[in-house]
């Protein structure tokens, strides 16, 4: 086991893909010979060779329509778009094309493609380089969709996901990228839609995905003094989503708190916390209750994006508001 | 170079399988045989068939929701094909895509597209694949002039040309974007996008399938000996409407009735009969396609419809199968 960052965690699962499979090829902004915008594709040119390694223009439609024509023709592509935000330049190619081609065509094809792109605000990098669009994509049928919150996980889950038949969206926190935890030299892919428990509680179950897992256990820490005992559970992949675990935990606490980054309306939140009060309603003693940004751009300034952002303090509040609910009269 | 009488033979087969196919399509519809909407090709024939007599097996092709002649070029499966416009089981693609979806991976043709310019970046990646592994092998993006207004248009140009893709972009002219003139569409040509873009150009009357298969061998031998891409305009006529159903109010009739009398089939059989190709062979030639067209109707006809639960079923895949 060794310390190793987020970023790098990455670089090591696309390079351990590479080696392993040749038709593993990597195409984006800046990638190559610059090494990727956060310097996650660093060194992978120089390894593998400007044909397998690929900077391309500024054109994120027809990189991500290439990948899915590569796909098609025996490659197993993995795209970079530089900031989530400009995926909606790539939406035909994804949506239209990559999501589609294994049903509409009858089965004759798969589509193995990744599409990685980082999202997330606290670089007050402001609206058009911030946002969180996890769940557009999670509501295209064809599609998985992947946000790991720690090195160990963005390792594991990069390798099922360019080992995996299906197009998928891997999302990368940009805040992550320097952070550190331990992997594994010889660490192996996890399997995606399997979410994990990352501390075990009896009062209260506490889903989130990507960074905000982080915040999560912070909130779950403060409350441990106040003796309320939270279940965290990291969704990891948020297509498919491990529907069975985020079940047993909601029926042993019997409350319910989604806590994401992204904007709360028509959210991921939203979908899980509708999924498990038909599943578990029975056992439930409280309404499930979402925690996630304003519904507004993610904006600028300082202030301005601290605002926005959602924290340990919001999920905190949530959290009490679920166990101090009370059925009224 | 000319063709010799075997290959004028072959593409006059070809495009007599097109036409009447898709006239027997037209019917099918018309009778309700056929859901949903169906785009025709009628009076394009000579482009799909003279570019594809220039492809390989391994070439791989992406086209448009304009695709019949395409995918029947390529050598599409002709039962398969019929039985996936009319929404069965047995179709190519278990009745799920339809007219504008058809695809036979096997052969090389990655589909029919139902989003106009879909085929550019499609094509440009599996050309990128062909340069990745030095197989030898091209790619070729059908489009029409319509899609020459898209974005997508200028990456897929301007990438296959700075990385000397092995790709033919085929452009086939008709003058109609959807309901709307290219004059109301355009502010430029292909032969002045592709000198943008450093890209060799060629043309070809596209009414004239023997001009069409001579020109597409020239640009397909630029581009399988690695000289890159090549923009390869045809001009050509839309006789019917966008789809089935489309009574072309839009159009003026004088215009309509030119484009209806350029008929690729009948230069086709002139050209034949000059070659000594007697009257009796070409009527039995189109005997044998309508044959075929029959035996394929008869077959789908006969066909279930698809089973929900499997369609379900079938929207992930589980693991790769791709022809590389």
């Amino acid at each position: 086991m060794a310390e190793t960052r987020f970023g790098a965690a990455i670089n090591k699962a696309l390079a351990d893909a590479m080696e392993a499979d040749s038709t593993v090829v990597l195409l984006g902004e800046d990638i190559a010979i610059p090494g990727g915008p956060f310097g996650v594709t660093r060194g992978l040119m120089q390894r593998f060779g400007g044909q397998r390694v690929r900077d391309t223009p500024i054109s994120e439609a027809a990189i991500a329509g290439m990948a899915v024509g590569a796909a098609l023709t025996g490659m197993r592509p993995v795209v970079e778009i530089m900031f989530m935000d400009f995926m909606t330049f790539a939406m035909d190619a994804i949506v239209n094309q990559a999501a589609k081609a294994h049903f509409m065509f009858g089965g004759q094809c798969s589509v193995p493609m990744v599409v990685r792109t980082p999202h997330g605000g606290g670089l007050n990098a402001g609206p058009q380089h911030s946002q969180c669009l996890e769940a557009w994509f999670a509501h295209v049928p064809g599609l998985k969709v992947v946000v790991p919150s720690n090195p160990a996980d963005a390792y594991g889950l990069l390798r099922s996901a360019i080992a995996d038949p299906n197009p998928v969206i891997f999302v990368e926190n940009k805040t992550l990228y320097s952070s550190k935890g331990l992997l594994d030299a010889d660490a192996v892919a996890i399997p995606l839609g399997s979410a994990r428990v990352c501390r075990v509680g009896s009062d209260v179950t506490l889903v989130s995905y990507g960074a905000t897992v982080n915040s999560c256990i912070a909130a779950a820490d403060f409350l441990a003094a106040e003796s309320c005992s939270v279940e965290v559970i990291d969704l990891r992949c948020i297509q498919p989503w491990d529907q069975a675990l985020v079940t047993a935990s909601v029926r042993k606490t019997g409350r319910l708190v989604i806590a994401h980054e992204a904007v709360m309306p028509f959210g991921v939140g939203a979908e899980i916390a509708a999924t498990i009060s038909e599943q578990a309603f029975g056992q439930m003693r409280s309404p499930p209750f979402r925690v996630g940004a304003a519904f507004m751009p993610v904006p600028f300034g300082r202030s301005l994006e601290l605002g926005y952002l959602p924290g340990k303090e919001e999920i905190v509040e949530a959290l009490q508001r679920s166990m101090n609910w009370k059925k009224s009269a | 170079m000319s063709l010799n009488i075997d290959t004028l033979r072959h593409l006059h087969e070809v495009m007599l399988l097109i036409r009447r196919s898709e006239e027997r399509l037209g019917r099918l519809f018309a009778d309700g045989e056929i859901p949903g909407f169906l785009h025709l090709s009628l009076g394009q024939e000579a482009v799909p068939a003279g570019v594809c007599n220039a492809l390989g097996p391994t070439d791989t092709i992406a086209s448009t929701h304009r695709g019949h002649g395409h995918a029947l070029a390529k050598g599409m499966d002709l039962n398969g094909f019929f039985a996936e416009i009319m929404g069965k089981a047995s179709g190519l693609c278990q009745g799920r895509g339809g007219s504008i979806h058809v695809a036979q991976m096997s052969i090389g043709m990655l589909g029919a597209n139902g989003i106009v310019g879909g085929s550019l970046s499609l094509a440009l990646g599996s050309a990128w694949a062909h340069q990745i592994r030095a197989d030898g092998a091209i790619a070729v993006a059908f489009f029409g002039d319509g899609a020459l207004a898209e974005g997508a248009m200028h990456e897929c140009l301007n990438l296959a040309a700075l990385w000397g893709l092995p790709i033919i972009f085929v452009c086939e002219n008709n003058g109609w974007s959807e309901f709307s003139p290219q004059s109301a569409q355009l502010a430029t040509t292909p032969r002045q996008l592709a000198q943008a873009y450093n890209m060799q150009y060629e043309t070809a009357d596209g009414v004239d399938v023997a001009t069409v298969a001579i020109k597409s061998r020239w640009c397909v031998d630029k581009v399988r000996s690695g000289s890159g891409p090549v923009l390869f305009e045809c001009f050509t006529q839309r006789w019917q409407g966008h789809y089935e159903g489309d009574s072309q109010k839009y159009r003026d009739v004088a215009n309509l009735a030119l484009a209806r009398s350029q008929d690729p089939l009948i230069i086709s059989t002139l050209n034949l009969r000059e070659h000594g190709v007697t009257a009796e062979e070409l009527d039995r030639m189109d005997r044998q396609a309508v044959a075929r067209v029959d035996a394929a109707v008869y077959a789908a006809q006969g066909s279930g419809e698809p089973d929900f639960k499997s369609a379900l079923a079938g929207v992930y895949a589980v693991e790769v199968s791709n022809h590389g």
